[in-house]
């Protein structure tokens, strides 16, 4: 049985020296055969896994992951949540998980540290400002907060920032979504998993897919490396391989994988208190809770697998930086990552059946998925359970691509790519 | 595979080394990418339908191995080309002209 997490239970362990805290989840062997099996042990398969049991009721539930829990882009990204996008099918299903975001830590009773510090994006031209205007309007339409800081409300709120006119990067204005900030990312993935394994889901680590067992274009069992596991339902929830699980599958996806990096430099006192991003020069910036300045960049420009990114990204990136806050240009760089982004040609997710019955694809999120987690996984847990999408995610289909009803979110979320 | 004439042999170059088949190795940031190479437009776009076109538009191989791929020499002789190229280790294994086809490599692909 699951002990709550509280200042009780913090006190009575403080008294053990912490060395008597019980396992957050079991580790179960995988059952024969579950009612579904999730592929993917990051943030948005646990949420998937979670909502299916507290929503649907369905706890005959596994969750399967190749390496450990969150160790893939749930752990890899730079923890920004926002909701202001342009469109009103992204803005109600990233404005749907902004508001699960607001009440998770009470809801899975484990603290992922979110932190409504603001989300600021900045124009640096004539062209940013007209398109910031025109999202701010349409994200006000839609119920998201949104506003629009002259460069003077810039400069009181972010002090350090350089908006020389005069300079490389002139600030001309900013969006502000005061509800958007981070989040703990490693927290997500084991708050989500803790719950989840509460309500009856099992976790299993270390266990690769290799392949589908499909009859009659319906699927009947998923091969692992800890044998053949029989599933009424399977959904894929992979990010970076989805291709890869789509091709054991026998079905393609519109998706590039791209690497995409993040840096932290070393830590220093508080001294950025929001999260500024420019999509125009591909940077965005924020500071941990540990005093690290944690830096996403833009994503390479080409197909790639391996977990790194390239040295002219990184360079780019940090040479905007040291632009936008001449403070920063002495700070040494302590660590540097990449993680693989499934992106779609709209840059908008897929959340949908497949071609094979039972299997349901969750993907595409391309540069932005963090944010979207709670979201994500109770709409796809919907969508597994009923075999029809919610109204939030249903024009996210694999057909829209056949449809033309692209949702393009590519310069309008302002995000950097 | 060598290195551009401006570099030495041995010295650890931290991005990829792109052989453009017209002007020789040159860094990646001369060069723009175009994704999977080899592509046919449908020959009879009027005996199409909607599936085939969202298929020829967007669905591409999104291969975890040996990919071959369209570049272009952005800040060269503007030429398209095409690379043979490995998406995890990076390597650049060929590179050929347009309208030709692949030279032989072992097109295994790693999962």
């Amino acid at each position: 049985m699951l002990s709550r997490y509280s200042i009780f239970s913090l006190a009575r362990n403080a008294l053990s020296y912490h060395e008597d805290w019980p396992r957050a989840w079991r580790s179960p062997e995988p059952k024969p055969a579950y009612d579904v099996v999730i592929v993917g042990g990051g943030g948005h398969g646990l949420a998937t896994a979670y909502y299916l049991a507290k929503n649907h009721g369905i706890t005959n539930v596994a969750v399967i992951e190749r390496g450990w829990l969150g160790g893939g882009n749930t752990g890899r990204n730079t923890t920004v949540v926002r909701s202001n996008y342009l469109w009103d099918e992204s803005a109600a299903l990233y404005e749907h998980a902004l508001k699960l975001w607001e009440g998770l830590s009470q809801e899975l009773n484990f603290n992922v540290m979110f932190s409504q510090r603001g989300v600021l994006n900045l124009a640096h031209n004539q062209h940013d400002l007209r398109e910031l205007q025109r999202r701010i309007n349409a994200n006000r339409l839609n119920g998201v907060d949104s506003e629009f800081l002259s460069p003077r409300e810039i400069k009181s709120f972010v002090p350090i920032i350089d908006l020389r006119a005069g300079g490389r990067y002139p600030g001309l204005g900013a969006a502000l979504q005061r509800r958007g900030g981070t989040a703990r990312h490693d927290a997500v993935a084991w708050g989500y998993a803790r719950a989840a394994d509460a309500l009856g889901v099992d976790i299993i680590q270390e266990c690769p897919v290799t392949g589908f067992q499909i009859e009659n274009g319906e699927v009947r069992a998923v091969e692992t490396g800890k044998g053949t596991i029989r599933a009424n339902k399977v959904g894929i929830v992979v990010a970076g391989h989805c291709s890869v699980l789509a091709g054991m599958a026998g079905f393609r996806l519109p998706i590039h994988s791209l690497p995409l990096q993040a840096l932290v430099s070393e830590p220093v006192k508080p001294v950025l208190d929001t999260v500024v991003m420019s999509g125009a020069v591909h940077a965005y910036i924020s500071q941990s809770d540990k005093g690290e300045l944690v830096i996403g960049a833009g994503v390479d420009p080409y197909v790639g697998y391996g977990q790194r990114g390239s040295l002219p990204v990184t360079e780019e990136t940090l040479a905007a930086v040291c632009e936008l806050f001449p403070m920063f240009r002495r700070m040494r760089m302590l660590r540097q990552w990449g993680g693989i982004v499934d992106v779609c040609p709209d840059a908008s997710p897929i959340l949908s059946k497949t071609p094979v019955r039972g299997l349901y694809i969750n993907c595409g999120w391309g540069t932005g998925g963090f944010k979207a987690t709670p979201g994500s996984g109770w709409a796809f847990a919907h969508t597994v359970a009923n075999d029809a999408p919610h109204s939030l995610n249903a024009a996210f289909s694999l057909d829209r691509f056949r449809t033309g009803y692209l949702i393009d979110e590519h310069g309008a979320a302002a995000v950097a790519h | 595979m060598a290195p551009p004439p401006w570099r030495t042999e041995g010295e650890n170059i931290e991005m990829l080394v792109i052989p453009c088949p017209h002007c020789g190795p040159r860094c990646e940031i001369e060069f723009s990418y175009g994704g999977q190479a080899h592509i046919a437009r449908p020959s009879d776009p009027a005996a199409v339908d909607d599936q085939e076109w969202a298929n020829y538009v967007f669905l591409r191989d999104n291969t975890k191995g040996v990919f071959l791929e369209r570049w272009v020499h952005t800040h060269g002789c503007r030429k398209w080309f095409n690379v043979a190229r490995h998406t995890v280790t990076y390597e650049v294994l060929a590179s050929y002209e347009s309208g030709k086809k692949p030279p032989k490599l072992t097109l295994e692909t790693l999962v």
